[in-house]
């Protein structure tokens, strides 16, 4: 019964034997061991699930594993390069940008399609960008405020290297 | 303040690396060999005799490993954090032979994954007979109606009554100016924390049994479970992994709690309970719905005389935390003004609805915004300005209540008026274009409360720090850090006292077997409390360096020492000191290689009934309200909150952020909707929080800065407070833009455009 699935999980190549029903977000957390992302309704309703498929913002809870078939996951663990942090995860430690941590690695990955879309964000970009991921503790401000932060500091490391 | 090196100042969350790594492990995140998956059976009824529960065909399931039902599995104890007032528990884990609300659990099973676990549940038979039920206090209070729990002290489904006076209210009423009465209706919200309930049991065997569980308050959990298990309190470990929120939602033991121990003890492997999203609903808990009467007696000046609440609270079918809630809401009725004459009844009623409980701010939403409402309408009946009524009725520092509270520092003068001149108030209030609005909201909030309901003789909170030879610091606390950053307020506190750097300081916390008992994390009790704690075990280290540090240095006339940026030296000649370290390691060496410990508790003494400490604020909302299709847009929100010294300022600035949009989601569009017991919107689809686009693009925090005696470097509350204010300081607002009080929350645009529509034939009638 079970299908052999290959895909791409933060830059490492997997092939597992997966279940049709399984989801994403079951085959992240349960069968590869990866906890970074959440689960807070498994209905696609508060993206504490969310992942990135081929750089795109997915609640993880809401695909089956199968369709991730030849495609590129990332998870919050794929975020930092080695020890070093990746600008919007040090934009959350110096903003604020959490508080109990548990919406936050959606938070960052929705982020993080958001600035892969849309390098410079305006604060209402922001605000509209994170409408499918629900922050019970921060009341979103410094979460706004940290991806704003973290897109000034991209382009500024952007601006060094080039 | 300069002379701080690290309270105040900005630093980094101590758990901020694992939290955006995703390293940082939850309860959720648990997962042990051989563990099994736990699932309960719930009630499809609000109210019901069990007549009987077959688990043959359950138990016959492959992959079923043990199925337990409430009288056959458990001790049937009844448990809560009344452990003092006995008579106030009133819940088993699993139903024994009655459901009082739907969604409360019968049974339960251990399985090895959750599908089987699944339909092993729904191969259990239950027998029920049907009872009449009630789901409104003011129905269940009358003669007649179906009674949900027997018992002496429970008369007509009231389970708790308060009351409180003081001064003449009778005499003063008459000598008023004007009296008003108002009647209010506030309804019920969810927590809402996006880690749902789940725990994590292993039993050990001999008595032994380690559980795993998101909870903001382990020490009551390992008590209650010996309760309810029949252990021994110190045989049972709790830890607590980092905690996806709790907001007085997870203060409580659970049942998930309780099956998953029976379960593993049954089974002899580990088990996990997880609630699904819609249990969190169904089986959760909530906030509690009030019916309130206010009558205030006033004097033309705007001077208040004289208040009488009433209130009747919606508990559902188990007292929870309610008798506090109730409690509190008729305390904080009175903040942030000096009432000197008051007398409050409340009366917690059963209902066969989800328990309600403590949740953020614990009675003191519906308090203020009945409050703030009806001083708006005094004002406008007097032709006042909202503000100066305020100011005038304010509580002043030293403002005692008698019988129930001292109150030290008060800044609520400061917030009002600082508020104001951030805001443009005089030049806002009453002045807008039509349409948009300003309002008010004033509140003050305890540091901690005074209650022991759980009849513990353990300190409110303890605390111990032992310094390592090489000057890093171990830090033992109790406390529970369910993301509010108490953890890191504990290691500022720390750090600040013995002069060492925050990345030298090792927090040891979230286990009852290696941390002191602390009440854990409620009433914002947690900086004033366990940083006290703290500071008299840094004293006591302390203590001891300065000794050594004498004997060292050999000064010829006795001096006071100082510990600061890693050194010990003589307070008045600060270039006379030593490392910090070298001191460490003699103080450890004249003491025959004792460890460097220091151990502290708090309790408090002389501070009334209530709380050690009382934080102020105002807040200020401007609205847009479109009279076309009633929505309400907030355009500036500000806040000015009085929490005493800031030890960690972006912490605070989070906090009263996130308060005040749990209380604009409260005020705005949050509803748990019910008919017949049923909730009817169990889900995040369905259940209405706010989301980024609708929170407000412009939030000021102001801090107003006073000096608390009783607190730890002149702290007080921060977190909880701001949630008390905002439906009032909306309500007003919108009055302002369109003329409009709603006085029945929440406040939908429904709500508006009817009210907008009964004004305008009400005007057109002249
Ligand atoms: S868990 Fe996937 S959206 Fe909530
Ligand atoms: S930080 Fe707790 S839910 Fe967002």
């Amino acid at each position: 019964m079970k299908k052999i699935l290959s895909f791409t999980l933060n830059g490492q190549p997997y092939e597992v034997a997966v279940k049709p029903k399984t989801t994403l977000i079951e085959l992240i957390r349960d069968e590869i061991g990866l906890t970074g992302p959440k689960i807070g309704c498994n209905a696609g309703a508060c993206g504490a699930c969310t992942v990135l498929i081929d750089g795109k913002a997915v609640d993880s809870c809401s695909v089956l594993a199968l369709q991730v078939e030849g495609h590129s996951v990332e998870t919050v663990e794929g975020l930092a390069d080695g020890d070093k942090l990746h600008p919007l995860q040090e934009a959350f430690l110096d903003d604020g940008g959490y508080q109990c941590g548990f919406c936050t690695p959606g938070m960052l990955m929705a982020a993080k399609s958001l600035l892969n879309e849309n390098p410079d964000p305006s604060i209402h970009e922001i605000r509209h960008g994170l409408s499918g991921n629900l922050c019970r503790c921060t009341g979103y401000v410094r979460i706004i405020d940290s991806i704003h932060d973290a897109a000034q500091r991209m382009k500024k490391e952007g601006g060094e290297k080039s | 303040m300069s002379e701080f090196s690290v309270i105040g100042k900005p630093v980094r969350r101590i758990d901020g690396l694992e939290k955006v790594t995703g390293a940082a492990q939850y309860t959720t995140d648990i997962k042990l060999p051989g563990m099994l998956i736990g699932k309960m059976l719930r009630s499809p009824h609000p109210h019901a005799k069990i007549l009987n529960i077959d688990t043959s065909a359950a138990e016959k399931l492959l992959g079923v490993k043990a199925v337990i039902t409430g009288p056959r599995d458990t001790l049937g104890v009844k448990y809560s954090n009344w452990r003092r007032y006995p008579h106030l528990m009133d819940e088993t884990a699993l139903a024994m032979d009655r459901v009082r609300y739907i969604g409360e659990p019968i049974a339960a099973v251990a399985a090895v994954d959750a599908d089987v676990a699944e339909e092993a549940l729904s191969l259990i038979e239950v027998e029920y007979e049907i009872l009449p039920a009630v789901f409104d206090p003011l129905e269940a209070m009358k003669d007649g109606a179906p009674q949900i729990h027997e018992g002496p002290t429970v008369r007509n489904n009231v389970s708790e009554a308060r009351h409180f006076e003081f001064g003449n209210v009778d005499e003063a009423f008459k000598k008023c100016d004007y009296v008003r009465e108002d009647t209010f209706y506030l309804h019920p919200v969810i927590h809402a924390f996006i880690e749902p309930y789940n725990s994590v049991a292993r039993y050990e065997g001999d008595g032994k049994l380690t559980i795993w569980t998101s909870t903001q308050t382990p020490y009551y959990i390992q008590t209650l479970l010996a309760m309810a298990l029949g252990l021994k309190e110190g045989n049972i470990r709790v830890i607590k992994p980092h905690v996806g929120g709790g907001f007085g939602g997870k203060m409580e033991l659970f049942s998930d709690q309780v099956v998953a121990a029976i379960l593993s003890m049954k089974t002899g492997k580990p088990v996990k309970v997880e609630l699904t999203r819609e249990e969190c609903f169904e089986g959760g808990r909530r906030r509690h719905p009030m019916y309130y009467t206010l009558k205030t007696g006033y004097m033309k000046d705007g001077t208040i005389l004289a208040k009488e609440a009433k209130l009747y609270t919606d508990g559902g079918a188990y007292n929870a935390m309610g008798p506090t809630s109730l409690y509190l809401s008729g305390f904080f009725q009175m903040f942030p003004y000096a009432i000197p004459n008051y007398r409050y009844d409340g009366f917690h009623v059963y209902t066969n609805k989800t328990p309600a409980t403590a949740m953020r701010g614990f009675g003191g939403p519906q308090a203020e915004f009945t409050c703030d409402s009806q001083i708006d309408m005094i004002a406008e009946h007097l032709g006042m300005d909202p503000a100066e009524i305020r100011l005038k009725n304010r509580m002043k520092p030293g403002h005692v209540i008698p019988g129930l509270a001292k109150v030290e520092s008060c800044g609520i003068k400061e917030c009002i008026e600082r508020a104001m001149e951030s805001t443009g108030w005089k030049e806002k209030k009453g002045k807008l274009p039509k349409g948009r609005g300003i309002g008010m909201g004033c509140y003050g909030f305890m540091s901690g409360g005074v209650f022991n309901w759980i009849n513990s003789p353990y300190a409110y909170s303890g605390a111990m720090v032992r310094v390592n030879v090489d000057g890093t610091v171990d830090v033992y606390i109790g406390s529970a850090e369910i993301g509010q950053g108490s953890d890191t307020v504990a290691a500022q506190i720390v750090a600040e006292k013995l002069g060492v750097p925050m990345s030298d300081i090792n927090v040891v916390r979230g286990d009852t077997r290696t941390c002191p008992p602390d009440l854990g994390a409620w009433g914002s009790r947690q900086t004033l409390m366990v940083g006290n704690a703290l500071i008299m075990a840094c004293d006591q280290i302390l203590d001891k360096l300065y000794k050594t540090a004498a004997a060292l240095m050999g000064p010829n006339v006795v001096y006071d020492y100082a510990a600061k940026d890693g050194r010990v030296f003589i307070k008045e000649r600060p270039e006379r000191g030593l490392d910090f370290v070298e001191v460490v390691k003699a103080a450890i060496r004249a003491d025959e290689g004792n460890q460097l410990i220091g151990r502290g508790y708090y309790t408090p003494h002389d501070k009334g009934m209530v709380s050690p400490a009382y934080s102020f604020g105002a807040q200020v909302a401007e609205v847009e309200v479109d009279e076309e299709t009633g929505k309400v847009t907030l355009l500036q929100v500000t806040t000015a909150h009085d929490c005493g010294q800031v030890i960690n300022e972006l912490g605070v600035e989070g906090q009263l952020e996130g308060a005040f949009v749990m209380g604009q989601g409260y005020t705005l569009s949050e509803n748990l909707v019910t008919d017949q017991g049923k909730i009817l919107n169990p889900s995040f689809v369905d259940y209405k929080l706010m989301r980024a686009p609708d929170v407000p693009e412009n939030f000021t925090s102001l801090m107003v800065e006073t000096y608390e005696p009783e607190g730890p470097f002149g702290a007080k509350e921060a977190g909880e407070g701001l949630t008390n204010p905002n439906a009032g300081c909306i309500a007003n607002a919108i009055y302002d833009a369109i003329g409009v009080r709603i006085t029945d929350m929440p406040i939908t645009p429904e709500k508006i455009l009817k009210a907008l529509d009964e004004k305008k034939k009400k005007e057109a009638k002249g």
